[in-house]
């Protein structure tokens, strides 16, 4: 156990005594015979955080995350690190800016530096029309507290010299800013919640795949794994992208489908862009790492696939997005792509309910929105986990609200999982 | 990945769009009965969501404009059949 508070100090301390202080940032530990509280299924972000909240908010601290890999290794590990709150449906919006809050205290809760850097993000525009929508979008996020900032064409310019602004297809008329949102870094969110939910007393136990689910009466009394049964008060299943696979074994199906979304960094450069710049027209975004590395990404491949990687089209696709809007990216050459699978769901958003079955809950359909939401998917999940009813700010996530006509539709294209 | 026509042989799939599973295919005939909003709702929303092989819909739109019904692996991305979508329908008594 770690219990070690990182410090200016105790980095100071550790330099000068050869760094022999340091001890391993959680517990790797083994399923205990008794069983647990909680159990959490995926030991990704938003488990680790689930797990981290139930402990610190509700005092629930008997309770095991199970990863069928190691902790981090799926889509907290596999994103372009981008936060936002800039969501237009009220069913949405609060939640974002909820993230966005606790974002912003994250180092501070955790005692860990994940590097949340709230260089701002700014999503152009190129049409009239396309304006109106922001306008409308952005008094909707003015609405929710979440602030935003419209900037002229001339300023766009004047910061980003490097954006192609008379494009004869998108030429660059405006942007929509968000001076909060901003990037943070990925893989230390997965530790730093580990370490938190792990100094709490919060079993991680990895290389541990959930293989069945322990049902009777219509009540789930724990999981099946690789290490053996797990017996569990409750269960809360958090697995995104391989929903599909998992709740199939305690035999629902889901409004789901899972997809495959690729990103890209290019090798380290100099300091040239300090925000978030996205090209929603063409299905392109971009930020710059502290490596220099230009993370970039656009949009899933657009048929079903539990593959973590991608196809060549989709690679030209985004790449001649990028080209189209800044055309000095050509000049960069491609050092990784890689792919995530996303939870893509019937209108776009997620989910935090509860199922037909006792004492199972589910926890999903991020579609390649989950990174940002990951400080408040916890938090409501852990809310849902500890009293049995939704946080204020996920009421709506229910699994049940195709049947009732209550979707959270925020690009309005349907069921057709593919185009949100 | 290469979708092998059944009659134009084999094409590059970003010649097609992508619809989703050949569930689509069979769309509830009961809609004058009450009992056909929960048909519909399974129908519209509701997924297998198949991690192995699992049959899709595929439109030729930059093609011959046909409907395909592919069973592509969704693991791998290897495709194991391709069929007409209308071959398939009438298969299984719809359509004409």
């Amino acid at each position: 156990m770690s219990k070690t508070r990182y410090s200016g100090f105790k980095v100071l301390k550790e330099a000068l005594t050869g760094h022999k202080g340091w001890k391993p940032t959680w517990r790797d530990a083994e399923p205990k015979a008794g069983g647990y509280d909680v159990v959490i299924v995926g030991g990704g972000g938003h488990g680790l955080a689930t797990a981290f909240y139930l402990a610190k908010n509700h005092g629930i601290t008997n309770v095991a995350v199970v990863e069928k890999g190691w902790i981090g290794g799926g889509n907290v590990g596999r994103n372009t690190t981008i936060i936002r709150s800039n969501y237009l449906l009220p069913g949405n919006e609060p939640f974002y800016e909820f993230s966005m809050k606790l974002w912003e205290n994250l180092e501070q809760d955790l005692n860990y530096n994940a590097m949340v850097s709230q260089r701002g993000i700014m999503n152009l525009i190129h049409s009239d029309a396309q304006r109106d929508a922001f306008i409308r979008r952005g008094n909707g996020m003015l609405f929710a507290d979440a602030g935003c900032e419209f900037i002229e064409a001339k300023e766009v310019k004047e910061r980003y010299p490097f954006l192609d602004m008379d494009n004869p297809r998108f030429p660059i008329k405006a942007a929509l800013a968000q001076p909060r949102g901003g990037t943070v870094r990925h893989d230390a969110v997965a530790w730093g919640y580990a370490r938190g939910a792990s100094d709490l007393g919060v079993d991680i136990i990895q290389n541990c795949e959930v293989t069945g689910f322990n049902i009777e009466n219509g009540k789930c009394l724990g999981v099946q794994t690789t290490k053996g049964e797990i017996k569990a008060g409750r269960v809360g299943v958090c697995v995104a992208g391989s929903s599909g696979r998992v709740m199939a074994k305690a035999g629902i199906k889901l409004p789901i489908e899972s997809h495959v979304l690729q990103a890209f960094v290019t090798e380290g450069l100099k300091p040239v862009m300090d925000n978030v710049i996205t090209f929603g027209a063409g299905h392109f975004y971009c930020s710059q790492s502290d490596k220099g590395g230009l993370v970039f990404g656009g949009d899933i491949d657009g048929y079903n696939t539990y593959a973590q990687r991608g196809n060549l089209p989709v690679v030209e696709d985004v790449c001649s997005g990028g080209m189209a809007i800044m055309p000095m990216i050509g000049r960069a050459r491609l050092l990784r792509m890689w792919g995530g699978v996303m939870d893509m769901s019937m209108d776009g958003s997620p989910f935090i309910d509860s199922t037909e079955i006792d004492e199972l809950f589910f926890n999903g359909g991020w579609c390649y929105g989950g990174f940002k939401a990951t400080p408040a998917s916890g938090y409501c999940y852990a809310h849902l986990l500890a009293t049995n009813s939704p946080h204020e700010v996920a009421t709506a996530y229910k699994l049940d609200r195709f049947r009732r006509g209550a979707m959270i539709d925020e690009k309005g294209v349907g069921a057709q999982p593919n185009l949100h | 990945m290469i979708i092998n026509h059944p009659l134009l042989g084999p094409r590059d799939s970003e010649e097609f769009v992508y619809l989703g599973a050949a569930d689509l295919i069979n769309r509830p005939n009961n809609w004058e009965q009450d009992a056909s909003a929960e048909d519909f709702y399974q129908y519209q929303y509701i997924r297998e969501n198949i991690a192995g092989d699992h049959r899709e819909l595929w439109y030729h739109e930059q093609g011959d404009q046909s409907w395909l019904v592919v069973t592509r692996n969704t693991l791998s991305h290897e495709i194991i059949n391709v069929e007409l979508a209308q071959d398939v329908s009438r298969g299984i008594g719809r359509g004409k």
